[in-house]
């Protein structure tokens, strides 16, 4: 009966072939013995690089006079799905802005860091930073209240991270280019 | 243990500061994790381990999959009801010193599900020494966890426990 079988090639197996099989492992264990080529990233010292649309802590953005920008108009606390943000909404003195947020808390442990909160906000209060260490000792240090969201990008320096509509520098995304183009649409001016 | 519980009368205070500052150093440099991995974050833990973001560099290199040999429960991933009881044995298995870190917004507050499965946060049922956020939380913000940890345990005492 003929075989189904074709026999293509016949390789003998010696005592080099195990190595052959490890070069890859072999090649980078002498890499960073040899070249001291090290891909760890010390971790307290050095940081990775994120990208411009990583997504941290969140941090609410003021106009030049310190006022949030926020008018408490609920939208980011709707479409939250891990229904971590909590606001109060306040009366606000300019009949224009007629509202402000009294109370705005987020509670990290519940957030999933979406950035569905930033893409909701029609006024571009809420940004997400690149801050992504926040471990603390108990449930209730990790709600985050007003006062800690809108001071923190000037506290600690990080850089800004998810900002879609204004973008990475605020002269990309799909405000920044309306606002090139003329269209003030929906932005308030105060 | 017997010795410790001779420390503390007069003139003894100087030896247990000296002893605690011994014990709190070894304990720290080598806490022997048990990942505790139920879901995603169970893969931020693996990816913690490995070369980019060595936890061995912090002593933390030998992760033991049995309670009995670990020190460092680190519950990374969603706790269902039906895991909770599951968890506690583990728990009980420990032997002192035994610390919990809670990494991701599952473990410690049930996250985004609050549904009638998911228990809303493990310290319902064991204690937790540090919670740490995110979704899952990158690799070194679990590092930070660990570190925020190891100053904890400076802080600690032999008289306290164990």
């Amino acid at each position: 009966m003929e075989s189904y079988v074709k026999v293509v090639k016949v390789e003998k197996v010696g005592p080099l072939d195990t190595l052959r099989g490890l070069w890859v492992t072999l090649s980078n264990f002498f890499r960073t013995i040899f070249l001291r080529n090290r891909v760890t990233i010390q971790y307290p010292e050095e940081e990775r690089d994120y990208s411009e649309r990583f997504r941290g802590v969140h941090i609410l953005t003021k106009h030049e006079d310190g006022t949030p920008k926020c008018t408490a108009c609920f939208l980011c606390a709707t479409i939250c799905p891990a229904d971590c943000i909590h606001i109060e909404a306040g009366e606000h003195p300019n009949n224009r802005v007629e509202k402000i947020p009294t109370r705005f808390d987020i509670d990290m442990l519940r957030c999933v860091f979406c950035g569905y909160c930033v893409d909701a906000c029609p006024e571009e209060a809420i940004i997400m930073s690149k801050e992504y260490d926040l471990a603390t000792d108990t449930r209730e240090e990790s709600i985050f209240t007003m006062e800690m969201l809108l001071n923190r990008a000037d506290k600690l320096g990080f850089d800004n991270g998810y900002r879609p509509h204004f973008g990475p520098l605020g002269g990309g995304g799909t405000r920044g280019k309306m606002e090139e183009a003329g269209i003030t649409g929906t932005t308030r001016k105060k | 243990m017997g010795l410790e519980s001779k420390l503390g009368g007069p003139g003894t205070g100087w030896l247990t500061t000296k002893l605690d500052v011994v014990v709190n150093w070894a304990r720290k440099n080598s806490l022997w994790p048990y990942p505790f991995g139920t879901a995603c974050c169970g893969i931020e833990v693996m990816s913690m381990v490995s070369n980019h973001y060595d936890l061995a560099r912090f002593g933390a290199e030998v992760v033991r999959f049995s309670p009995r040999q670990a020190d460092l429960l680190l519950v990374a991933g969603t706790i269902t009801d039906k895991m909770g009881p599951v968890l506690k044995t583990i728990y009980d298995q420990m032997a002192e010193p035994k610390w919990v870190i809670s990494m991701g917004a599952c473990a410690s507050t049930g996250g985004f599900y609050r549904a009638y499965h998911v228990m809303q946060g493990i310290d319902e049922i064991i204690p937790v020494d540090i919670y740490v956020p995110g979704c899952p939380p990158t690799p070194e913000a679990v590092l930070n966890g660990i570190l925020m940890l190891q100053k904890k345990i400076e802080q600690e005492s032999v008289k306290d426990r164990k």
